[in-house]
């Protein structure tokens, strides 16, 4: 079986080098056969590569510990959901499943694509297949998931694997890896037809168009990834941090900044023809950023926390990141006659320059994350001494960065296009101005010092104000023209326009979010050896030891505590952070106790057992407004599927859009 | 170009305080990434700068004073004593053998004060089938 995996594998990767000459020569040549058995040849990898998955995965759920992969991430013990979770728990199940993932984004794009865009198409199918055939490579002859142990011949059989990590063994953290991935392996398609575009010498923004649910789907998933990312640190790590600013974060940071600027910069192309080199410039980083990611992870370049073991991925990865960019510069050099802008900015405070600034703050930070994650490397060529910069370095530059954009969120969006008047200004920002100063007074007498937590707060008030302001207007004037109730007019005013009121609520989640991450500026914490009966304080919680327990099963084996919670003598419930051994690697685990209120969390971590084993160490945290975090998410996540439902009224560009010149050349069915 | 005099002003305005606070933040925040046994031919510039110090943790010689846990850290047959005097928990991951990151300071006593420990052991995410079971170790990559 694990040959025909391997098999399947190879002949994958067969066709996917064989799918980039024939589409293109096809093109070129005029040759419709040619193009249709590239367009099968998609078809056939997927298959492929979805057998060989299958086999992988069903090694894993039998347990067939002949596998070196299946050997070292599962084991008898652990649960059904983690062996599944296996697949991409280590370095080739996972390089595998972004090949799968990739083939599965191949079929369906040439599926939704069988009438459309022909006139690209064979590019589009080229260059998504030159990405695949480098994974597959790698999947092949790198870093082949089906090596198998030497068993009956060098060894005896292997009677149980090592596990998944047990960090690992947490649900979020089962699912962030493939929404990372559909995010990271997604970018891919909005690259190639951007690229496809360039190649054609297309004038316009027909690939914008089209891949602007695309973008947004990715960057939903994306998105998703690194919030879950966040919440599985926060829960498994016992620290109560959501974000460190490692290597491994910042690398699934720098690709999702760079597509949440080309989000808002293809406004700028559709509305007014501008920015276009610029769209090009940002969906090419971003792609490449997505490799680079996946490298820095897999490759162990930087010294991380979450690195993976050292291995020769790394010269490939540069190899190919090389070559691409190279072969992207060069295009986009070459075509900059075809990108040239169609109008000029104006004035300062109109909604072009505010999404200039967008533009330029969030580059800005994605190349100051860029710099202090390599800066190891940067100053080792330098001077030869390896330098790190820690989170202090990160949290003082973005900081101010995050705090500048949380602004630009609230005014850009009512920022006239062209300029705007003093009075659309007044009339817009007088109330939330003066209700977030009022806000910000109100805090400095209640005693509150922290500057950065003022003005976030601040902002948060300032811009939520002008969103709730914008859906009030719009569907009051709704509501008094046709006569329906308010809950109503909401509806259909969103419904005519969701892309621009989704995109309001996705605004209104990232400011929940800010307050969530203000919330940091107020942490404290404690921490106490505590015996059975003994309590400790922290804040105006007082937690007191009611038992102290052991236990033992397949997976691991406890120690549990149960602490019960009271605030100002009142009790509250009560709290049972754990400590667990994991058998299978010999490592131990915290599984800690969280108390959620909207203002607050309690979060208990059961750090050990003293050294006369009588004892728990306890650490007790308070979070402050951290639920946020989580509610702006959902919000987030809720205002991007409204983004994504057509609206009723279709919008109307004033620029002529391109027409299609697909029959003469591509095998058309009409 | 006078239209874009504005907009020009504003950009280097903010490149100018972007790059102001990078490299204020730079000289605090820096961490020389040393061997053990480069420490030892640093001399005096190793007291007082920021370092981080890899390697691994010697069997048996975790001991928890108090808050305080004192270990030792071998590499390449160097040994450097390191007191941890950090609040936050060590990692799940810290235990004899384990391999280890120091960051902190060098104490004129020679004793290495960590503010902060992070730890992998040396088969986190891939483990070598190897160590269970011999034989196999060139399935590893």
């Amino acid at each position: 079986m694990e040959n025909l995996g391997y098999l399947a594998v190879l002949l994958a990767f067969c066709l996917s080098v064989y799918a980039v000459p024939a589409s293109v020569v096809g093109r070129v040549r005029n040759k419709p056969f040619l193009i249709v058995s590239a367009e099968r040849s998609v078809y056939a990898i997927w298959f492929l590569v979805t057998a060989a998955s299958a086999i992988l995965v069903y090694a894993l759920m039998a347990g067939d510990f002949r596998f070196a992969y299946v050997a070292s991430h599962s084991n008898r013990a652990m649960p059904a959901v983690y062996k599944f979770a296996a697949w991409w728990g280590g370095q080739e199940g996972s390089l595998l499943f972004w090949s799968w993932l990739l083939a599965c984004y191949a079929v369906v794009v040439i599926l939704l694509n069988r009438r459309r865009n022909r006139q690209i198409m064979p590019y589009v199918t080229a260059i998504l297949m030159s990405v695949q055939a480098f994974f597959l490579l790698m999947n092949a002859f790198v870093a082949n998931p089906f090596q198998m142990l030497a068993v009956d011949r060098l060894i005896t059989a292997v009677p149980d694997g090592r596990g998944l990590n047990p960090q690992l063994q947490y649900f979020a953290m089962a699912i962030h890896p493939p929404m990372l991935y559909l995010g990271y392996v997604g970018f891919t398609v909005p690259f190639a037809f951007a690229v496809a575009s360039l190649i054609r010498r297309m004038p316009g923004d027909a690939w914008i168009h089209t891949t602007r649910r695309w973008t947004l789907v990715t960057w939903l998933f994306q998105s998703i990834g690194i919030l879950l990312g966040a919440k599985w640190a926060y829960h498994a790590l016992g620290w109560g941090g959501y974000w460190a600013w490692d290597p491994v974060e910042n690398a699934s940071l720098l690709p999702w900044i760079t597509a949440t600027a080309f989000l808002h910069s293809v406004m700028m192309q559709e509305k007014k023809g501008m920015m276009k080199v610029w769209n090009v410039v940002l969906i090419s980083s971003t792609f490449f950023l997505c490799i680079f990611g996946t490298f820095i992870t897999r490759s162990g370049l930087i010294s991380s926390v979450h690195a993976f073991a050292q291995s020769p991925l790394g010269r490939y990865f540069i190899a190919f990141l090389a070559l691409g960019i190279a072969a992207t510069v060069y295009l986009i050099l070459d075509r900059l006659e075809f990108l040239k802008s169609e109008a000029r900015l104006e004035s300062v405070v109109s909604r072009e320059s505010s999404f200039l600034f967008n533009n330029l703050i969030l580059l800005a930070s994605c190349f100051a994350v860029l710099w202090g994650t390599l800066f190891p490397k940067i100053s080792e060529l330098v001077s030869g001494e390896q330098i790190s910069l820690d989170a202090t370095w990160f949290n003082r530059l973005m900081i101010p960065i995050g705090l500048f954009l949380l602004f630009l969120t609230g005014v850009g969006p009512l920022f006239a296009w062209r300029r705007t008047s003093v009075d659309s200004l007044r009339r817009n920002f007088l109330w939330p101005s003066l209700a977030s100063a009022a806000l910000v007074a109100g805090l400095l007498l209640a005693g509150v010092r922290h500057i950065y937590a003022l003005i976030s707060f601040g902002f948060c008030v300032l811009v939520a104000l002008t969103i709730v302001a914008e859906f009030y207007k719009g569907a009051s004037a709704i509501a008094a023209k046709n006569h329906m109730n308010f809950a109503r007019a909401l509806l259909e005013l969103t419904h005519r326009n969701t892309r621009r009121y989704g995109g309001y609520l996705v605004h209104m989640g990232i400011v929940l979010m800010f307050v969530g991450f203000t919330g940091a500026a107020f942490n404290r914490d404690a921490t106490a050896e505590v015996s059975v009966g003994s309590s400790m304080r922290i804040g105006h919680y007082t937690l007191k030891v009611d038992r102290l327990t052991e236990g033992d099963n397949e997976n691991y084996n406890w120690h549990r505590a149960r602490l019960q919670v009271y605030k100002n003598g009142d009790y509250l419930g009560s709290l049972e952070p754990e400590r667990r051994f994991y058998k299978a690697n010999e490592q131990s685990l915290g599984h800690i106790g969280l108390r959620s209120r909207p203002h607050e969390d309690l979060y208990v971590n059961f750090a050990s057992m003293s050294d006369d084993n009588t004892k728990a160490v306890i650490q007790a945290y308070i979070f402050p407004l951290v639920p946020w975090i989580w509610i702006g998410s959902a919000v987030l996540v809720f205002g991007t599927l409204v983004a994504l439902v057509p609206s009723k009224v279709k919008m109307q560009y004033a620029r002529t859009e391109v027409v299609g010149i697909a029959r003469k050349y591509a095998p058309v069915e009409k | 170009m006078k239209r874009y005099g504005k907009f020009a002003v504003l950009i280097v305005l903010i490149i100018g305080a972007l790059v102001w606070l990078a490299a204020g933040g730079m000289g605090e925040s820096k961490t020389y990434y040393k061997t053990i046994a480069e420490l030892g031919q640093m001399g005096e510039r190793a007291y007082g700068a920021r370092l981080r110090v890899a390697g691994d943790v010697e069997d048996g010689s975790i001991v928890r004073k108090g808050p305080l846990v004192e270990f030792t850290l071998i590499q390449e047959n160097q040994k450097l004593k390191v007191q941890y005097t950090g609040t936050d928990p060590l990692p799940d991951t810290f235990r004899s053998g384990a391999q280890a990151l120091a960051d902190g300071r060098l104490e004129r006593d020679g004793v290495f004060r960590a503010s902060k420990i992070q730890a992998k052991c040396a088969s986190k995410y891939e483990m070598k089938p190897g160590e269970k079971s011999p034989g196999a170790a060139k399935t590893s990559l």
